[in-house]
């Protein structure tokens, strides 16, 4: 099928994209990469009265390093991070994460911005931002504001941006040296959302350990009770699997049936043996 | 309507389009590049890629306005192409193609994959596959095709050094 009608702007600078969008008198989208918008635009499940293009505005596209890790702007797409065009905080997990997701020709337009700001449970990067303690960085006419990762998907395709904000960047914390990482994505189909995501990150210096379920019929789930034992160095695969199970089990809101609980706990004990290798 | 200009295929091309207006269907519709296809039409099947600014990109996933000031690159415009002429002939050798209408694209990727040096094995050449679907070949011939293709310009290369 074909998008419906709908206007189109291209904002020259961040302070423009931000007015358009509190002003805007009819139903106004922010485009990025456009790799889930336009796919349903195509399909008729969103028909948006406005697009507010941002994709190449210098703002969202830059990458900062430093000591203590890396801003990357909202419009890098996941090919640049797969390439390690930008720097990596993660010791190699971002980018292992971004040759996963979906297939080249949709990395190479699709970006992190919009992959959070959308947040499809299975999609990785609300996850994995989760697992490495990310926080997002938000502006509007309001002004600015922080969020962690962890706190800002709030449900199924839902997040505590407001209508006016645009995610500005990511800002990821630096991995010590001897930092570990798991991750596992089951799907049934190479290029696929996954059916079970795990995501594992352990940094012993910076005494920082989290696992996180993703395409757990909702918002990233951290497991606390395995992210504790994996912090104590808890090496025992019955104990972590006991810790899992408990995990999942506790999280009755997401109404996760056999089948899918298996597969996170599956998901969940590979990544964490990854780390433990 | 929206101002819009860009070089396709390297000619400059000044057009005004609807918003709506997918780049695939004004490749197709306004510039008669119907090499191009389309099956799915929301990014499933990748009948539909072309290379944008260098980087292989869903055709029917970007809309002509977000072109403007961008390069798009067709089947039709790598007549001149050493890699594309390789594998165009490992094709034809391997027979890698029935009906022909994913072979733009498969082509396209299949270029994109040699270039980035990620058409190794037959393992990496069906993970860089992945996202084009062919339904006549059962993709056997396609990935022989690749893979012949890959190692002549690997050679090449090497000996040019």
């Amino acid at each position: 099928m074909k998008a419906p009608a709908v206007d189109y702007v291209r904002p020259r600078s961040l302070a423009e994209a931000v007015d358009l969008l509190a002003n805007a008198s009819v139903d106004a989208r922010l485009i990025a990469g456009g790799q889930s918008l336009l796919a349903l635009m195509n399909l008729r499940l969103a028909s948006p009265g406005l697009l507010i293009d941002i994709a190449r505005l210098p703002e969202l596209l830059g990458a900062v390093d430093d000591a203590d890790g890396v801003t990357l702007g909202a419009c890098i797409t996941h090919a640049a991070i797969e390439d390690g065009r930008v720097a990596d905080p993660s010791q190699g997990l971002m980018s292992k994460v971004a040759s996963t997701l979906a297939h080249r020709a949709i990395r190479t337009r699709g970006t992190i911005g919009g992959s959070l700001a959308l947040s499809d449970p299975a999609a990785e990067w609300p996850t994995v931002l989760a697992a490495l303690d990310a926080e997002v960085s938000l502006c509007s006419a309001n002004g600015g504001r922080s969020l962690k990762c962890t706190e800002l998907a709030t449900g199924i395709f839902a997040t505590k941006l407001a209508e006016n904000e645009i995610i500005e960047s990511a800002r990821v914390p630096m991995l010590s040296n001897d930092a570990r990482w798991g991750y596992v994505k089951l799907a049934r189909k190479s290029g696929e959302f996954a059916d079970a995501l795990a995501v594992v990150v352990t940094d012993p210096q910076r005494r920082y350990s989290r696992i996180v379920s993703g395409a757990a019929n909702g918002a990233p789930l951290v497991l606390e009770d395995t992210s504790r034992l994996v912090g104590e160095g808890g090496r025992d695969a019955d104990a972590l699997r006991g810790a899992i199970g408990r995990d999942l089990d506790r999280a009755s809101d997401r109404h996760f049936d056999e089948f899918q609980r298996n597969l996170h706990a599956i998901a969940a004990i590979r990544a964490v043996k990854q780390v433990l290798a | 309507m929206t101002a819009i200009r860009l070089r396709i295929n390297s000619a400059a091309v000044a057009d005004d389009v609807p918003p709506r207006l997918s780049l695939a269907d004004f490749l197709r519709e306004r510039r008669n590049l119907t090499g191009t296809h389309l099956g799915c039409e929301h990014g499933v099947c990748g009948a539909c890629t072309v290379l944008v600014d260098g980087e292989p990109t869903r055709s029917c996933l970007m809309l002509a306005v977000t072109c403007d000031e961008r390069a798009v690159e067709t089947i039709e415009g790598f007549a001149g192409d050493p890699v594309i002429a390789t594998l165009r002939r490992t094709f034809h050798q391997h027979h890698a193609l029935q009906c022909g209408y994913c072979t733009p694209a498969m082509l396209i990727t299949a270029r994109d994959l040699i270039l980035r040096k990620r058409a190794g094995s037959d393992r990496e050449i069906r993970g860089g596959l992945a996202g084009n679907i062919c339904r006549c070949t059962g993709y056997t011939n396609i990935v022989t095709a690749i893979a012949e293709a890959a190692q002549e310009i690997g050679k090449e290369a090497a000996n040019a050094h």
